[in-house]
């Protein structure tokens, strides 16, 4: 991973130097162990601000929209489909960009580690495939597959799909996975067990909306839950509007998701609301063939129409 | 949207789809008639519904 660090450096270093970029959005370490921070990087000899390890998981094509300055920014695979994305969606140029590539193994769950160790995290390392954790308790060493964010370990695009500097090989794509198998759950259940797993799963929400703000799609000047004239979903507790809420954050994702987790990785009580873009996802890969942000030539599904396109909800 | 709500729990009777011209007056009536005949059937929506405001 320190190879990784070293070349993204090397990169913004010369992309700076050279003046090809005004600034490179990258990743520095937080103030927190597992809490890497974006990092917006002006200046050649501030690169060493640069970091790049498991906990980068934050997605970096939210700070590209609207922005008129040419950047270099540090893309993993899931980074990069939204890049496209908001490319397509005429929220940054292309020719803006130097898309620094990051061939990506995964970013690990922070609260899988928390929820195993004893006492407060103090510092995180890994080397190779293991992860070792320092706290308060003592120390643990966890395999870095079995402590991965859920969206990872089942991940289909680990390169880059467009990228102008790679700092690695490109790596293998996992080809055994079954990425849909808890969406499938869910549909297995009879409609009120579904009904029941939703209200359990969303009961703990605050409303904090740090899902729709870590979110690279959620780029509307006005969200439509800030909206007061009209209002269009209530603003209280309440359980239903809760739902509303969530189903309708889902809904605007639908055929542009890249189901990078962000959002569950900034939820702050640990809500899978990716269940509900997830599911988004299935129907448009069956319905329509269309997984978002593969490259830059086709139209997102919810912005073509096809004679053959399926009617059979409509009477 | 159909198959989210449906998702969700929302039973998939009460959610119906249609495209009427403005010209197809039998086929409005038709489909009316068959929406309302399928949710009598399932009865009141007990889902989805809000509650009096929770007063702290």
């Amino acid at each position: 991973m320190s190879t990784y660090t070293d070349k993204i450096r090397e990169i913004a270093q010369r992309l700076l130097k050279e003046c090809r970029v005004e600034m490179v959005i990258g990743f520095r370490q937080g103030s927190m162990p597992m809490m890497n921070e974006p990092c917006f990087v002006r200046k050649p000899e501030e690169v060493d601000r640069l970091v790049w390890d498991s906990n980068c998981g934050i997605n970096l094509a939210n700070y590209l929209t609207n922005r008129k300055e040419k950047i270099g920014i540090v893309a993993k695979g899931c980074d990069s489909r939204n890049i496209v994305t908001h490319i397509l969606e005429n929220k940054v140029k292309r020719e803006q960009l130097v898309i620094i590539g990051v061939p990506c193994q995964g970013m690990i769950d922070k609260r899988k580690i928390a929820a195993s160790i004893q006492g407060e995290i103090l510092a995180v390392s890994e080397t190779g495939g293991q992860i070792k954790v320092k706290s308060a308790g003592g120390e643990k060493s966890f395999n870095k597959n079995e402590v991965l964010q859920q969206n990872c370990s089942v991940c289909v695009h680990r390169n880059p799909v467009i990228h102008d500097e790679m700092v690695a090989a490109p790596v293998a794509e996992q080809t055994d996975v079954d990425q849909y198998a808890d969406v499938n759950a869910i549909e297995a259940m009879s409609t009120e067990e579904r009904w029941e797993f939703f209200e359990k799963l969303l009961a703990p929400c605050i409303r904090c909306y740090a899902c729709r703000n870590a979110c690279p799609l959620c780029y509307c000047p006005t969200c439509f839950v800030d909206e007061s004239k009209p209002q269009w979903v209530g603003k209280s507790q309440d359980p239903m509007d809760v739902r509303t809420f969530h189903f309708l954050r889902a809904f605007h994702c639908a055929g542009r998701c890249t189901d990078c987790g962000a959002c569950e990785r900034a939820c702050p009580v640990g809500i899978n609301m990716r269940l509900l873009t997830k599911k988004l996802n299935k129907d448009c890969l069956e319905l329509y063939g269309w997984q978002a942000g593969l490259n830059l030539d086709s139209r997102p599904a919810l912005d073509v129409y096809k004679a053959n396109d399926p009617e059979d909800f409509i009477h | 949207m159909k198959n989210l709500l449906v998702t969700m729990g929302i039973d998939p009777d009460r959610l119906h789809f249609s495209w009427i011209s403005s010209a197809e007056s039998t086929k409005f009536v038709k489909v009316v008639n068959e929406i309302t005949a399928k949710v009598k059937a399932i009865g009141p929506n007990q889902r989805f519904v809000k509650k009096e405001a929770k007063v702290a």
